[in-house]
């Protein structure tokens, strides 16, 4: 009993130690209890918060883009998807299989769906198949029951009901790409979000994107939604409103036909732009829907260039259509006077290189209206030599040649206009007279895109104001769109002596007994057309080949031929609208180019989109520029009061 | 007065008829872990978010089957216990071998023998019988066999070689219990401190061999302990979630059926190891500490019943039950909070689990057995020796 005792002593002793052992273990647990439940609450509650709450982002629906009438050109149609949820299909590849017989699903589909559904989690939705016709959705609805976890989803998708009619000035959209993830705005991580690629889509792309809505969702651990606890609608994207006139861009694309070519139409007074095509063109619908690479391959790879814009980025030489610019820089120099005449005798010899008229017998004796009218080249080799490079450059550029001209586009090509020093700086090497002369007939150096022929047509017609080009009258002002009024073109200070003197020229191009477009004149009352035909040459002709005769154009393979060249202007008495076409290889100006201008040309008058302006307008956007005029008269009537008596240039 | 000394000397020799041991049962014992149950059914209906079933409705069911095992084992006198006892350690032992051998693979470990309408789990049993067996070698051991290392040997082994097998199958978790459980059984009985130093010692320079036969996600968890932000969405996701459940609850909780984190599917195993978390994330932090409480009146009630009892083996069990009961709320409720590793143990009489609710019953059946014969004197060589 004793021993029993101690052994209950020491138990006791040893419970003791035992309880106080656990208490501090307890006091432990009350501790961090404490710790983590008061003092770091607050950091687990957010903590909480941020694992319960997702925010996802509504796209809101992208701005439509309207033609000057409000006519659609680029609008979101309802889009329907078939989608499979893998957690409600029990055998996926069944599904796939029945799907297909109802909707054609090709292999390319089917292992994509196959391979997304493996990669993401079970109750996420993957794309089937997109664009379903509206008995496609119907059938696969009907047959529900045999589609476990098919479902239909209606979402927007981009649609350009003119298709290629206007795709290289609407451009497309297309997903966002690593390179397009600049800026804050989180829509451009959704999987599905489409960004404007080219064209006003691109420029404009800010405005049309429009502001993303949220919609907060409490979700679980593995990121299922549970309910929407709170929803911000968006901002819907900005109506784009463009100067095209859509009619005038399907006739004049249409006209175009399968030619590598390019016309623009422009409002000599405003510079809006009411028409601009480029053949071939693309099929923007097909760049939303993703091309297939074989599609990608056929369209890059093409010589015609489907996807370029040859309007603003084609840059060709000029030919003949340069010459209004060499004849203003002579007039308005007082380096020639308008009855001096040239003798043409087919050709000018300078030094020991002789330079060729394209008529080889020569045209006799020319001033500057025939030589204009009947595009003699020795009259300008002759004037040119006199005037010389730097003042014919100085002219061209006040005419819109030589640099970008800031239309709401990207890529923007800026011609090149070549001056002494320009060659000097690029080539390293001293300008040449031979140059001079070549550059006077839009060859050589000299490049001209068809949007700048057609402004530097504009600025004749207009009496030498400088109008820009523009395709959009919006601007973006802290996010939002707002109207520009029609800026205050400057004056490019042409007299109206020389101004008049190279318009008759231009009439009688086209209305002229002798008019290299003669053929192509418009008789309709009050709409003639006035113009300036061009063939620009591709490849240098060798001095055996003249021996032996030079092979007609047709008889080249078609990329060694001339581009043909056409820009114009009416109503002659009081112009309204400016063109420029240029066909690729096709040969003379006025046998390809002019027909198509007068064409459009017609249209244009007959559609007149600029219609909603009054002749008060005009009036009062031409008023501040009758000063400039006045001033710049004065100062070509002194130039060629000091010249000398009329004769011949020819030495 | 005459009948109440008539009683005790009854008592003494343990002649007691069933009314008469009913009425020693306590009460108010039963309460309590009626109480700890309620909580547990409580938060198993939170759980299924507001549903009885799957878990709330058999958590009743269960503690009420545990119930009829505690008062069955209660009413059997504690020197049949100490007769079987080490009949019980073989049986568990047998079965924690069957187990080795035959066992059905679940949850990545081999506990369970299933028994074609019952499931048990040989560890569990062991847990239990290792303490009647101890209990009945230091029963018959005085201070002075305690001290020989050689008369230590024995019990030594009989808790080594379970703790081995139950390692091998592997459990650490239990493993490292039945080993706490024991050595504290040996601390009672009065082995001197410094032998407990030197087996710590050797113990601590054991793990580094130690750590080489851990299993993968063993090893992960350990590490992933030391430094939890270490692998955020791997293994050190749910004891972060777990923290972030507990302190987004805060003082006063969100509420029943509120709990976000719980509801939402971020708490891992809300129905059984991270219980608590729940309660503390749906309560806060008073209902913690309140079940906290709650444990240590159980402790309480297990330490005065062991103090209170008059012969050893009785009080050997009720501290054995009391230490291994403690050392489940502490092990799971640290192990919630980020304390200590990830260990897969139970909050005892609140977690949802069969095996676990049924030795924890029948662990405080063999309490109510110590209490009901806490006057019976019990001879240092036998159950009947009347010594």
């Amino acid at each position: 009993m004793q021993k029993d005792g101690d052994r209950s002593r020491v138990f006791t002793r040893r419970v003791v130690l035992l309880a106080g052992a656990k208490t501090l273990l307890v006091s432990a647990l009350a501790a961090r209890m404490y710790y983590l439940q008061v003092m770091e609450a607050d950091k687990y509650s957010t903590l909480a918060e941020e694992n319960r709450i997702n925010l996802r982002l509504l796209p809101p629906p992208r701005g439509p883009i309207v033609d000057r009438f409000g006519v659609p050109l680029a609008v979101n149609s309802q889009n329907f998807r078939a989608q499979v949820i893998a957690e409600h299909t029990r055998d996926l590849e069944r599904t796939l299989r029945t799907f297909s017989r109802l909707v054609p699903l090709s292999d390319y589909d089917r292992q994509r769906v196959i391979k997304e559904i493996s990669r993401r989690r079970s109750f996420v939705a993957v794309t089937v198949r997109e664009n379903l016709t509206w008995e496609q959705m119907a059938l696969v609805q009907v047959n529900a029951p045999d589609l476990p976890g098919v479902t239909i989803d209606e979402g927007l998708t981009r649609q350009y009901p003119y298709g290629p009619l206007a795709s290289h000035l609407l451009g497309y959209v297309a997903a966002v790409a690593e390179e397009d993830m600049t800026g804050d705005d989180p829509l451009l991580e959704l999987p599905d979000f489409r960004i404007g690629k080219s064209g006003v889509e691109k420029v404009y792309d800010l405005s049309l994107r429009g502001k993303s809505g949220t919609s907060r969702v409490e979700v679980n651990a593995v990121g299922r939604m549970i309910r929407e606890l709170r929803r911000d609608e968006g901002e819907p994207g900005h109506e784009v409103r463009l100067t095209l006139d859509m009619r005038l861009q399907a006739y004049t694309a249409q006209r175009l036909g399968d030619e590598s070519a390019a016309a623009v139409v422009m409002d000599v007074h405003t510079g809006e732009i009411v028409a601009m095509a480029s053949t071939p063109a693309y099929d923007p619908n097909a760049f939303t829907r993703g091309l297939t690479s074989g599609e990608w391959r056929a369209l890059a790879s093409n010589p015609r260039a489907p996807l370029r814009n040859k309007a603003l980025v084609g840059q060709y030489a000029p030919g003949s259509t340069f010459k209004m610019v060499v004849a203003l820089a002579a007039l308005e120099s007082g380096v020639v006077r308008p009855d001096q005449t040239v003798y043409c005798p087919g050709h000018l010899t300078l030094g020991n290189h002789r330079f060729h008229c394209w008529r080889r017998g020569g045209h006799g004796h020319m001033n500057v209206t025939t030589a204009i009218e009947q595009s003699c080249d020795v009259y300008f080799y002759e004037i040119s030599r006199r005037v010389g490079i730097d003042r014919i450059a100085a002219m061209a550029r006040s005419l819109g040649l030589g640099h970008a001209l800031g239309l709401e586009l990207p890529g923007e090509a800026t011609g090149l206009i070549p001056t002494k020093a320009w060659k000097s700086a690029t080539l390293g090497q001293p300008w040449v007279q031979g140059e001079t002369l070549v550059a006077s007939i839009g060859q050589g150096y000299v490049l001209a895109t068809p949007l700048q022929l057609a402004v530097m047509t504009a600025r004749i017609a207009n009496d030498g104001i400088a109008v820009t080009p523009t395709l959009c009258r919006q601007t973006t002002v802290d996010g939002r769109l707002v109207t520009r009024p029609t800026p205050q073109f400057e004056h490019v200070g042409l007299s109206r002596p020389s101004l008049s003197i190279v318009k008759a020229a231009m009439w009688r191009v086209v209305n002229g007994d002798r008019g290299t477009a003669r053929r192509s004149a418009i008789t309709e009352d009050g709409w003639a057309m006035a113009g300036k035909t061009g063939t620009s040459q591709v490849r240098r002709i060798s001095m055996r080949e003249r021996e032996t005769g030079v092979r007609k154009n047709d008889e080249l393979p078609w990329k060694f031929r001339d581009h043909a060249l056409f820009v114009c202007y009416a109503p002659a008495d009081a112009p309204r609208y400016a063109i420029s076409v240029i066909i690729e290889h096709a040969g003379g100006g006025s046998r390809h180019a002019a027909p198509i201008a007068h064409d459009v040309m017609l249209e244009t008058l007959r559609l007149d989109p600029s219609r909603q302006r009054s002749d008060e307008d005009i009036a009062a956007i031409r008023e501040p520029q009758v000063a400039a005029q006045d001033a710049a008269d004065t100062l070509a009537e002194s130039a060629v009061a000091a010249m000398p008596a009329p004769l011949t240039l020819n030495p | 007065m005459i009948g109440d000394g008539l009683m005790h000397a009854r008592l003494r020799r343990g002649e007691m008829s069933l009314g008469e041991k009913l009425w020693q049962v306590s009460w108010s014992f039963v309460l309590l872990i009626a109480v700890l149950a309620g909580i547990g059914v409580a938060m198993l209906y939170s759980a299924a978010n507001g549903d009885m079933d799957p878990w709330a409705s058999r958590h009743i069911t269960r503690f009420g089957v545990g119930l009829a095992l505690l008062l069955a084992v209660a009413m059997i006198d504690v020197r049949q216990w100490m007769r079987y006892a080490y009949w019980l350690y073989g049986l568990a032992f047998v079965l924690l071998v069957a187990v080795e051998v035959k066992g059905t693979v679940g949850m990545g470990a081999q506990r369970w023998i299933d028994l074609g309408f019952f499931q048990i789990q040989p560890s569990e049993l062991m847990k239990v019988a290792l303490v009647l067996a101890l209990a009945r070698v230091f029963h018959g051991a005085d201070l002075s066999d305690v001290g020989r290392p050689l008369f230590l040997l024995v019990p030594t082994l009989m808790v080594l070689v379970p703790v081995a097998l139950v390692l091998k199958q592997p459990d650490l978790g239990t493993a490292l219990m039945m080993l706490a459980g024991g050595g504290v059984l040996f601390f009672v009985a009065g082995v001197r401190l410094w032998k407990f130093a030197v087996v710590f010692v050797a113990g601590l320079s054991a793990i580094p061999v130690a750590w080489q036969f851990l299993h993968e996600y063993q090893k992960r968890r350990v590490l992933t302990f030391l430094e939890p932000e270490r692998d955020p969405l791997g293994a050190g996701y749910h004891i972060l979630q777990s923290k972030i459940a507990l302190g987004s609850g805060g003082l006063w909780g969100k509420g029943f059926l509120g709990g976000t984190q719980s509801h939402l599917n971020f708490l891992p195993e809300k129905q059984t190891d991270f219980i608590f978390v729940m309660l503390a994330e749906e309560f806060g932090m008073l209902a913690g500490m309140g079940l906290l409480l709650l444990y240590v009146l159980v402790l309480v009630y297990g330490i005065a019943i062991s103090v209170r009892a008059r012969n050893h083996f009785g009080r050997l069990v009720a501290i054995g039950v009391t230490v291994t009961f403690f050392l489940y709320v502490f092990i799971n409720i640290a192990m919630v909070m980020g304390l200590i590793p990830v260990v897969g143990v139970p909050l005892p009489l609140v977690s949802y689990g069969g095996t676990a609710m049924l030795t924890l019953m029948l662990s405080f059946g063999l309490l109510m057995s110590v209490w009901v014969h806490r006057d019976v004197q019990i001879g240092r060589r036998g159950a009947f020796d009347e010594g």
